[in-house]
């Protein structure tokens, strides 16, 4: 089997994870699926400059052939954006967890005076 | 190389750097720092608009590296438009939050100043990769200016709105990606020229990558079927942050019309106008949803966020013809849209916060005092939104009939834009009369107490309310400074000569 097969079949198994995972109706699982899709991101952005194996990054005179450094600049700028964003999320499902009692993804169990009771007591 | 033109992203990464480091804990010293540096964006911008006024393309290159290497900043009348707009926009939501709104949660100026930097950036990019970031900048900003408040309506609405950005993040990437993989270029110039010599082979690839990119921009644009997010996370929102959200919507139109009209324009070959047959039929299905929300509406804020997505349905039908006139008319309507979008944001909490119990739930309530002053600054809002004569949504809406006059969708469009209009009328009448004129009716409450409230806040909504009568005054001379903005901006040619020229006499002095 070559790299490339291997390769395709791990984004695509990522990504389809991913999509499943993001439409169930609580947050961990969506927060795992966001997890699974940016790792299949960071493969595809790695496989986007043509797979070349044992070749230099940089363009040198001596050097027959280069790898296109520019998808891995890419995949660390999307690692280190999508790590951060992880964080942000599993806080934010933490602290909704915390204030409503239920880890839903839907609207439907906070109550329609849920906003109005808080801003109503920061005002007095 | 003037280097003004990088001022508007420095400036406010600066200022938020500033606020988070030395005043973090003196909520007076933000307030101050935050204003005086939004003053200063105003007449920075302002600046920025006359320099791109004399119809020259100004490239920054950063560090000097040359282009197809490094980032590059492109001004144009365009970019230069919509950097005034969101500056004004920025100064008067701004004065609305110090009002109070900023105390309800910790580090509103720092997120505020970071949404900026953001939206300037995303505004004056001429490469994918650094739209990408400057997205990322504006999201991340926006996420906790959305929190901002907190509540467990707030977060369950910030988590759904984390996500949805977060997908359009991945989805970002992978066009990024297919397009890097088929074209080996990020700079938009050198794609537009590399749009049109692509292989034969490559052409399905390229294609692929161009419209995933197109959803993205239609998830932020909140154009039907992606749509959903916006009226859910703008009534959850506080107001000076809905607000300054009217402008985020735009940055999606913005990059529909830059990245369709421009890169993948007329003369993209194989894939001239990708996005075409797709804008008008969603943006006519999303007005129409925009309206008939309008009309089921049973609080004020809801109908705000749904006359928000009617806007956006407006205002891409407009883009999506790709011409000079009705880009025109999209321009007038999208300066128009944000301001008369964010008054009523204002309003609906200026409304609220009077009504006590009530709230803004379209029912009768009791009278509170001086409810005429907010009723006229209602009925002035309502006008301009639904876009009767004779403020600028009127205006706006009949240079889009009129450029829409001669295409092939003219019957629909106009039944669509007419029949919404009148939905929405409705929908602003019925709601307007039982705040106001039902509420009258109400016995008024035995002890009237007199909360004094400060003027600051009503001025600002009536500033936003004012720019939409004097856009509506000024009419000739902005749509022709307009007319002049869309003619740059779908002129392909002389965006690549100008950045590509630009390229070759870096290169020369670099190397």
């Amino acid at each position: 089997m070559s790299m490339e097969f291997l390769l395709a079949s791990a984004i695509g198994a990522l990504t389809a994870g991913g999509i499943y995972m993001t439409l169930r109706a609580r947050t961990f699982p969506v927060i795992i699926g966001l997890a699974l899709l940016s790792y299949a991101v960071n493969l595809f952005l790695f496989s986007m400059g043509r797979l070349t194996i044992d070749k230099p990054p940089i363009i040198d005179p001596s050097a027959t052939d280069y790898t296109d450094p520019l998808p891995q600049a890419l995949v660390l700028t999307a690692i280190v954006i999508s790590f951060g964003m992880t964080a942000l999320i599993v806080v934010l499902a933490l602290r909704s967890f915390l204030e409503t009692g239920s880890d839903g993804v839907a609207m439907d169990d906070v109550g329609e005076d849920g906003l109005e009771a808080r801003d109503g007591k920061a005002r007095q | 190389m003037s280097h003004w033109i990088v001022v508007p992203t420095v400036l406010p990464a600066l200022t938020a750097a500033c606020l988070v480091l030395f005043a973090r804990d003196n909520l007076f010293l933000q307030r101050v720092i935050s204003v005086v540096a939004t003053v200063a964006l105003v007449v920075l911008t302002l600046g920025l608009y006359r320099l791109a006024d004399d119809g020259e393309l100004r490239v920054y290159l950063l560090s000097n590296w040359p282009a197809p290497f490094g980032i590059l900043q492109v001004l144009d009348r365009l970019s230069a438009t919509m950097l005034l707009l969101t500056a004004c926009l920025a100064l008067v939501v701004i004065v609305y939050a110090i009002n109070g709104w900023d105390r309800r949660g910790r580090h509103f100026h720092p997120l505020f100043q970071f949404q900026l930097l953001g939206l300037n950036g995303a505004f004056l990019t001429g490469d994918f990769f650094n739209l990408f970031v400057f997205f990322e900048v504006m999201l991340i900003a926006s996420y906790g200016l959305m929190l901002h408040g907190g509540g467990p309506r707030r977060l369950k609405a910030g988590f759904q709105y984390v996500t949805i950005n977060l997908i359009g993040s991945t989805l970002f990437l992978i066009a990024v990606g297919i397009i890097y993989a088929v074209t080996g270029t990020l700079n938009m110039a050198d794609l537009a020229v590399k749009a049109s010599q692509v292989a034969t082979g490559d052409v399905a690839l390229l294609r692929t990558g161009a419209l995933l990119l197109f959803m993205v921009f239609a998830l932020k644009a909140a154009m039907v079927p992606l749509h959903w997010w916006l009226p859910t996370t703008y009534a959850a929102a506080s107001a000076p942050v809905a607000a300054l959200f009217a402008i985020m919507t735009k940055v999606g139109a913005y990059c529909i019309l830059r990245m369709y009209g421009l890169v993948f324009g007329p003369d993209a070959g194989p894939l001239a106008l990708v996005a075409e047959p797709w804008v008008i039929p969603a943006a006519m299905v999303t007005l129409a949803i925009g309206a008939i929300g309008v009309l089921a509406s049973r609080r004020l804020l809801d109908l705000a966020c749904f006359a928000a997505v009617a806007s956006m349905g407006t205002l891409l039908i407009a883009i999506g013809l790709f011409d000079e006139v009705g880009v025109t008319a999209a321009l007038y309507y999208l300066v128009h849209s944000t301001v008369a979008g964010a008054a009523l944001f204002l309003l609906v909490d200026l409304i609220a916060i009077r009504r006590g119990k009530a709230r803004d739930t379209l029912s009768a309530a009791a009278p509170f005092p001086r409810d005429y002053v907010y009723g006229a600054l209602f009925f002035l809002a309502a006008i301009a939104t639904v876009g009767l004569p004779p403020l600028s949504g009127f205006l706006g809406k009949l240079l889009l009939l009129d450029a829409t006059m001669t295409t092939p969708h003219a019957a629909a469009i106009w039944t669509v834009v007419l029949g919404s209009s009148f939905l929405m009328l409705v929908g602003f009448s019925r709601a307007g009369s039982v705040l106001f004129w039902k509420s009258a009716a109400q016995p008024a409450p035995a002890a009237q107490e007199d909360v004094r409230r400060r003027a600051v806040p009503t001025l600002a909504a009536a500033t936003l309310i004012g720019a939409t009568v004097l856009l509506s005054v000024l009419a000739a001379p902005v749509s022709r400074a307009l007319g002049e903005t869309a003619h740059q901006a779908l002129d392909t040619r002389g965006y690549v000569e100008a950045v590509i020229g630009t390229i070759k006499t870096a290169s020369v002095t670099g190397l």
